[in-house]
């Protein structure tokens, strides 16, 4: 950069002013809808887009009044600038959300456990809380985290500063006033009733506006790069990003009933809308699940054991492999239904090809390692990760196997399919989230090291103990309901009546609790360990954990 | 500037002896590791699995329609076939039960065996969320244990009432309310009426003033249905209200809220959802479980 001499006149940027005149129309627009709105729930919902709106408001004229007259510059000495502070608001934004649908998650396990806490009111019951944590954990939880490490990601593969001034703010603000949104709305009974795509048409339009501002930060801050590469993790959030949005889009095809309802009608119906469904959600698992916290593990696990990526040609292949083969297995969450017989042969077969291509990652996660194995005994984060991908591998050759006809049969609409899922989300997709935040919190608060090591392994052995109890417990129940459901007495009647399976699954659901109980007091524990380490008075210059920065 | 352009010279990563591709990222490189030989032919095996499924069952869309597979196997045909085997196996039970008079069924202690089989399960998936799963009952919906019937507790009413329901939209179902009184009695003659009903099971006692008043309440009004002596008719489903049983509950205030609102439990007409062999099963299961007459 010149050097300036003269001093320049302060002057908003054509961003602040613009978001200025947006957030005041649409704090007035929100208000109107407010007052006319067809329910209480709704106009709730709108004066919180008001609330917000003139927070934005009031955040950027402050921002303006504080600042320099000029932007924070691209490099310093060279050297990027980066920008840091969204990424440490999704960081602890990610640990709140952690544990409020962790918890969550243990109150409803306590409900399927304990029907009497329910407590016969609307706003606890069980098919409103449950929609909650799922999306407590995928979207608040699993979200923040993908936004916060991707932001974080880009820029160091990248060496380049975050592209847009406001725009990283938007987004991470943007997408947890979505979360607000839509949880809230779940409680009031707000719901389009579509699995893990409840929030209504105008959560669904302001996301897509968050979303489509976070595609275009991460595209321009890789246009910008000084590597002439794309680093793999990079390219998996890529794909995350980009078919999280057609994904979301395609889902939510609905129309309003009003603009002053919450109400909205979906576009397909019958099988087609199941269908859609399920290419949404099974996808949603793919992209979102899949996709973005392997971009977590492609930077994370190399980055904190010091080694070299395994294998670059297994890294492209496998990504092809599963972003390609991926797109078609949706249907397997359908077989034996209306789904014609031809969309079920290819969403099986689909999922058994995707196998392999999923075990890519798996390979090139654990394989980093060679070479540094030892690791394992000393440091705790490497082992959650290492963990993680085993889970990882683990709950990615269970879902082939059950998308098979035969073990469908079985396994379909029991406990089975919760135990699946929660070795994915607790062992994969929380464990390399919890990795990630131990690397990112010391290097982003330019502390040495997490406060207490000690307490990482007390979170790691706790919530191990947790998820190997889940597990078991849902194995052994969905096998039993599966079962008890299907079986006929000598006489060609029915065994046993639907509530006798159901008192069959109490002990196990007990036991469920109690690992979730389990994870959610490790995931405290970190919690703690996460406001220790950025209390502590001791600083040290920039870090980027055990591999220093080669020289630049 | 970073280093990314000096590197394209082979960089050897030391502790594994493998050359990187040369590129770095933040301090990350990648070896140039081939794909694993295990990994990629397992990767082959899954492909062709799949090309030999899609050839063996139906598996492409065509513009019209699909491949249907050399095996000509299609969902519905094996779900016919599954259902086929039940039938098999139900051979020697559901078809007795089928020919064979409810009467006759009580009497073998055989086919008793075997509609109690039946009617077991049939009747905890289908009866016992109202009823409770020993039939027990639950307020506004009766006990099925006792000799107390509101629509008759014979083999042919009892079937009868499975079949068409009450109060379930079925023409042939029970039909008919217990009126509300709200609009035409005053609070003080509903109050009355009530302390009559209730010293009828000793509730309240019989020389009470309020009871004889309510004694002549009663006979204007709810004797046409409940009958002079209050025991009910079966051909109306209304109650007996001498035996001490209540289906709402006997506490003055039910009572009071039964007589101004009425009364119209529904249940369902289950010929429309369960066989008739399963329907049969249900009558002896119910007729059994202690009641019957």
């Amino acid at each position: 950069m010149s050097i300036v001499q003269t001093p320049i006149t302060k002057r908003m940027t054509f961003g602040e002013t613009g978001l200025l005149i947006v957030f005041s129309l649409f704090a007035f627009f929100a208000v109107v809808v407010a007052a006319k709105a067809h329910t209480s729930a709704y106009a709730f919902h709108a004066f919180v887009f008001a609330a917000a709106s003139v927070a934005a408001v009031f955040a950027i004229g402050n921002r303006y009044m504080d600042r320099d007259a000029v932007l924070p510059p691209q490099t310093i000495d060279g050297k990027p600038n980066y920008n840091m502070g969204p990424v440490k608001v999704g960081t602890l934004l990610a640990v709140f959300w952690g544990i409020a649908g962790f918890l969550v998650g243990v109150i409803i396990a306590l409900q399927l456990a304990f029907p009497l806490l329910n407590f016969d009111l609307p706003w606890t019951s069980f098919g409103r809380l449950r929609p909650l944590h799922t999306s407590a954990v995928i979207f608040a939880f699993g979200g923040n985290v993908l936004i916060a490490t991707s932001f974080y990601v880009v820029q160091r593969t990248s060496q380049a500063r975050l592209a847009g001034d406001l725009a990283p703010w938007f987004v991470i603000w943007g997408y947890n006033l979505f979360i607000v949104i839509a949880g809230t709305g779940y409680l009031l009974g707000i719901t389009q009733g579509k699995e893990y795509a409840e929030p209504e048409w105008y959560s669904d339009l302001f996301l897509t506006i968050v979303w489509v501002t976070y595609f275009l930060v991460f595209l321009v801050t890789v246009l910008k790069r000084k590597e002439p590469h794309i680093y793999v993790a990079n390219w998996f959030y890529f794909a995350f990003i980009l078919t999280i949005a057609v994904l979301h889009l395609g889902n939510n095809a609905t129309i309003p009933v009003s603009v002053f309802s919450p109400k909205s009608y979906i576009l397909w119906s019958g099988v087609q809308d199941a269908m859609v469904q399920w290419w949404y959600g099974h996808n949603a698992v793919g992209f979102f699940l899949t996709a973005g916290f392997l971009a977590l593990m492609y930077y994370f696990i190399p980055k904190r054991a010091n080694r070299p990526v395994y294998s670059y040609r297994l890294s492209i292949v496998h990504f092809w492999a599963l972003i390609f083969l991926y797109i078609w297995a949706g249907p397997h969450h359908l077989h034996y239904t209306a789904l014609p017989d031809w969309a079920q042969t290819l969403g099986m077969t689909f999922s058994i090809m995707l196998w392999m291509p999923s075990w890519g990652g798996m390979i090139n996660g654990l394989m980093t390692l060679s070479g540094a194995w030892d690791k394992l005994r000393t440091d705790p984060v490497i082992r959650m990760m290492v963990v993680s991908v085993a889970f990882y591998g683990m709950s990615t050759f269970e879902g082939p196997l059950m998308s098979v006809k035969a073990v469908n049969s079985l396994s379909h609409y029991t406990e089975w399919g919760i135990g699946h899922v929660h070795s994915g989300a607790l062992g994969w997709v929380a464990y390399i989230s919890f990795g990630a935040i131990y690397c990112l919190v010391p290097w982003l608060w330019n502390k040495r090291e997490m406060y207490s090591m000690k307490a990482i392994n007390w979170h790691f052995w706790i919530s191990t103990l947790g998820i190997v109890l889940y597990i078991c417990a849902m194995w052994v129940a969905g096998i039993l309901q599966g079962l008890m459901w299907r079986a006929y007495t000598s006489l060609g009647f029915l065994e046993y009546s639907f509530i006798e399976t159901v008192e069959a699954m109490h002990p196990l659901y007990v036991i469920r609790a109690l690992g979730g109980i389990l994870f959610l007091i490790g995931a405290l524990i970190m919690a703690w360990n996460v406001i220790m380490t950025i209390r502590s008075p001791e600083t040290v210059a920039e870090t980027t954990g055990a591999a220093l920065a080669p020289a630049e | 500037m970073s280093t990314a352009h000096e590197s394209h010279d082979a960089h050897v990563d030391a502790a594994s002896g493998t050359a990187t591709t040369g590129h770095e990222w933040d301090g990350i490189r990648e070896l140039n590791n081939p794909l694993p030989r295990w990994w990629l032919w397992t990767f082959y095996a899954c492909i062709f699995w799949a090309v030999c499924y899609w050839i063996a069952f139906p598996a492409w869309p065509l513009v019209s329609n699909y491949t249907t597979g050399v095996l000509g196997w299609n969902s519905r045909a094996a779900v016919q076939g599954q259902l086929a085997d039940l039938r098999a196996l139900r051979a020697t039970t559901s078809e007795r039960l089928a020919t064979a008079s409810l009467q006759e069924i009580e009497k073998s202690p055989e086919l008793l065996a075997l509609a109690r089989a039946e009617g077991r399960v049939a009747f905890a998936d289908n009866c016992a969320p109202c009823h409770g799963a020993g039939g027990g009952g639950a307020k506004g919906f009766p006990n099925l244990n006792d000799d107390d019937w509101l629509w008759g507790g014979t083999l042919a009413q009892i079937q009868e009432t499975l079949t068409h329901g009450i109060r379930s939209g079925d023409d042939l179902g029970h039909q008919g309310n217990m009126t509300p009184f709200g609009a035409v009695l005053s609070k003080a003659e509903i109050s009355d009426a009530a302390d009559f009903v209730r010293s009828l099971s000793g509730l309240v006692p019989a020389d009470t003033p309020s009871v004889q008043k309510g004694a002549a309440v009663f006979k204007a009004n709810c004797a046409v249905c409940h009958g002079e002596d209050a025991k009910g008719n079966q051909e109306l489903g209304s109650k007996n209200l001498t035996d001490g049983i209540w289906l709402y509950g006997g506490d003055k205030a039910t009572i009071v809220q039964t007589i101004t609102n009425g009364r119209g439990g529904v249940m369902p007409a289950w010929g429309e959802r369960l066989s008739p062999t399963t329907i049969k099963a249900l009558t002896v299961y119910v007729h059994t479980l202690g009641g019957g007459q």
